[in-house]
């Protein structure tokens, strides 16, 4: 096979001066997990209330959260991410725009990343929340009605809680997402994980070596990830709690 | 900002529909043929009696949803020249231009969603099916492409379809390796003629349309089918 | 005669033992493919870009017609099929490593370090690591970029070298890699970055295509001297020999000048601009005396 390889890039020094090649990576990882997880807080707050509010009674507050999904949901990833960091900047008054454009990488390339994954993945959240919550017997909610508590608090005490541990699986492979849509990213310039790789083999050839090491790397996350949402599930677990069932995990 | 240039909107449409959203529509159809093709043979696999067969499959199948696609589609782009050299038994890798590495990536990636779709499709026929098939003297083959899978896919139709209209917006992921789909075309065009905001703008109109519009012609099908069932 | 049935022998010999783990030589995978692949650039003007309808043109591909006419008449293929590959910065040595395309005839950079991987020919232009600005910001010197903004594109000796300069001489720049040189250019364009990194033709021929051009300048500052030259796989002497021939006889019989006129001093698609960039002393001296060396030096 024509390619000559290399193992040993991965020790030797990155031409930015910051480390070894591996060091780079693996730096890379950490702007991976910062993107995913201020994206993850805000689509968990975003997605958490939209999808709540689409339980309501409330006909014109649903019809605005659907509205507000079916827009995220049916452009892709890349082309939000474009509109983020291209478009936005250009729209807002010039002053804002400047502001914007002026700050330095990787800010520059952060903040749209993680507005534009955030909203991304909120729809996703809103989608999971509502399912949640319709899930819960009827019965949930009137028996709160007939305790005297107010619809809000009807939600805080009895509804959100339950719901909260039945979504706790959909939303470990959703934070996963999270992880693996942040290398989109890559295309507005932030040197995540991915992007690292690619530079890595821009710079050193060993186009293998790079990849090879990126694909380690996020399947040791992934790992984690895993394992981690596990223990979590464990430590909420309310004896007795039926969690329904989930559908096929259609997305990705 | 000045005012949006529609000119340039108008004079790239040719450009735009003809050359990008040729590559992207004919990935996209191209991909779900063989993903789903390929995406039910390893759901046959995994749920299959022989211990290596289950586990090669479900490792191959976990190992696609654990990468994020972008990495998969620089994979498949270095590799597959390599891998068609090897399978040929080629003494030099073998020349694959982007379209056909696109095509190759998006299969098997998708592949892997598409198994996982079949699967839950398969299991939900009742066992009963599959037991009266080999009562009446039917062997694995005939019972899985006579009885089980015709009634899996069909179950299955808006799940499958869902799933490939994600497909169609992944295929925008392409722009990674400079292929020429829609969103590429649209960036050339937007650089070479400094008009970022209203190329990537149309970009967005046109996906939201095509993707909505698809979005509910499947909600409709479905209904149409849970009626029939 | 007598070559044409080496090539021919060859090109059975490799047939019958495709199982063998030598490498083939291009002009054999070229005889029994039945096509040749040209990787072109899309926007490296002169060199290799497109045109307004979506065709490679460009001073390189000038150049590179000369070697496919070369490989037509020594393989006796009159018909031979001509093949295009786009590829960008970042992947045109992967895509010829690996077989993709058979030579790459753009704005690639012929260095040691990328001699590791592939193989130039001779070299057909010289060119400068410069970079680009806007007037208003005063960029005259390499310490006025410290602290700033710098962009590059992804996969060029540029970008590398711009990196080593800044951890060299700690001037605290944040570098930006894009995917191409319009991208690259519009970050300037749009204030995103300060500068742009580039060999200054190609900054030459993005200024002059620009909307305001006169907003622009760029520096007299040469960070390195970069030669331009086809790149094609390693370890094949018939398929460098047949490219580095070609070249020569273009240099020496003085066609080089009107193709160099072509491209440089007279108008050329798609915008009719004329980049009247006279030959330079050291391009002259390349022509007088072909070198494929990957060595700076060489060519002061």
């Amino acid at each position: 096979m024509y390619y000559h390889w290399n193992w040993g890039i991965l020790f030797a020094q990155e031409p930015g001066g910051t480390g070894t090649y591996l060091h780079y990576l693996i730096v890379g990882l950490g702007w991976t997990l910062a993107t995913a997880l201020a994206a993850w807080a805000i689509a968990l707050v975003l997605g958490g209330v939209i999808g709540t509010l689409r339980t309501t009674n409330h006909p014109w507050i649903v019809r605005l959260g659907n509205g507000y999904v079916e827009l995220f949901r049916n452009i892709p990833l890349l082309v939000q991410m474009f509109l983020w960091y291209f478009v936005v900047p250009e729209l807002l008054p010039k002053g804002v725009g400047d502001w914007i454009k002026q700050m330095p990488p990787p800010w520059g390339s952060y903040v749209p990343a993680v507005l534009c994954l955030g909203l991304y993945t909120s729809i996703r959240v809103a989608e999971q929340t509502k399912a949640g919550i319709q899930s819960l017997p009827r019965g949930q909610r009137l028996a709160g009605t007939a305790m005297g508590l107010t619809q809000l608090q009807t939600y805080r005490y009895v509804i959100l809680p339950q719901s909260f541990r039945i979504m706790l699986p959909p939303l470990t492979s959703e934070f996963m997402n999270v992880i693996k849509n942040s290398s989109v990213a890559l295309t507005i310039g932030l040197l995540e994980l991915t992007g690292r790789a690619k530079s890595m083999q821009e710079f050193s050839f060993q186009v293998f070596e790079s990849f090879a090491a990126a694909t380690v790397i996020y399947m040791l996350t992934n790992l984690v990830v895993v394992l981690g949402m596990r223990w979590l599930e464990r430590k909420v677990r309310v004896p007795g709690l039926i969690a329904a069932g989930t559908a096929p995990q259609v997305a990705h | 900002m000045g005012g949006f240039d529609w000119e340039v909107i108008r004079t790239s449409l040719p450009y735009l529909f003809k050359v990008g959203m040729t590559f992207t529509i004919t990935l996209t159809v191209l991909a779900m043929a063989g993903g789903i093709v390929f995406g039910t043979l390893l759901a046959m696999m995994r749920l299959a009696h022989f211990r290596p067969l289950s586990m090669l499959a479900g490792g191959y199948v976990n190992l696609m949803r654990s990468m994020p696609l972008v990495l998969v589609i620089f994979w498949f782009y270095f590799l597959v020249p390599f891998i068609g050299a090897w399978i040929l038994r080629e003494p030099r890798p073998i020349p694959v231009g982007t379209f056909y590495s696109a095509l190759i990536t998006f299969t098997m990636f998708e592949a892997a969603y598409y198994c996982e779709i079949m699967r839950a499709g398969i299991q939900s026929i009742p066992r009963g099916q599959v037991w009266s098939a080999y009562a009446l003297g039917l062997d694995y083959w005939r019972a899985m492409g006579h009885i089980v899978l015709p009634q899996a896919f069909r179950n299955m139709i808006p799940v499958l379809l869902t799933q490939t209209l994600i497909l169609f917006q992944d295929t925008s992921l392409v722009y990674v390796i400079s292929a020429t789909d829609f969103l590429g075309a649209a960036s050339k065009i937007a650089n070479r003629d400094y008009r970022l905001v209203e190329m990537y703008s149309f970009v967005a109109v046109v996906y939201f349309v095509i993707s909505f519009g698809l979005s509910l012609a499947v909600r409709r099908l479905q209904a149409r089918i849970a009626v029939v069932r | 005669m007598l070559r044409h049935t080496k090539a021919i022998v060859a090109a059975l010999a490799c047939a019958m033992l495709s199982t063998a783990a030598l490498a083939e030589g291009t002009l054999d995978k070229v005889k029994s493919q039945g096509f040749i692949t040209i990787a072109n650039r899309d926007a490296s003007i002169p060199f290799s870009y497109y045109d307004n309808n979506q065709k490679p043109i460009g001073y390189a591909m000038d150049l590179c017609m000369k070697v496919v006419d070369a490989v037509k008449k020594k393989l006796n293929m009159p018909k031979l099929e001509v093949r295009y590959q786009l590829v960008t910065s970042a992947n045109r040595i992967p895509l010829i490593a690996n077989g993709t395309a058979d030579i790459e005839c753009g704005s690639t950079t012929n260095n040691l370090e990328r001699q590791q991987q592939v193989d130039f020919g001779y070299t057909y232009f010289v060119t400068g690591n410069r970079w680009i600005s806007k007037k208003s910001a005063h960029l005259k010197a390499l310490q006025d970029l410290k602290g700033k903004t710098v962009v590059s594109t992804a996969g060029t000796s540029n970008l590398k070298e711009i990196t080593e300069v800044n951890n060299k001489d700690n001037l605290g720049m944040s570098i930006i890699s894009a995917n191409g040189h319009p991208e690259a250019f519009q970050m300037v364009e749009t204030g995103r970055a300060a500068a742009f990194v580039m060999d200054d033709i190609l900054l030459y021929s993005l200024q002059a295509s620009s909307r305001n051009p006169k907003d622009f300048e760029i520096s007299s500052v040469e960070l390195s001297l970069q030669p331009y030259g086809m790149m094609m796989r390693k370890n094949d002497p018939e398929f460098k020999k047949l490219v580095n021939d070609t070249l020569a006889h273009v240099y020496k019989s003085g066609e080089i000048n009107k193709i160099y006129d072509k491209w440089f001093l007279k108008k050329i698609p798609p915008k009719g601009i004329n980049l009247n960039v006279p030959m330079s002393a050291a391009l002259k001296k390349v022509i007088a005396h072909p070198t494929d060396s990957g060595d700076e030096k060489d060519y002061k």
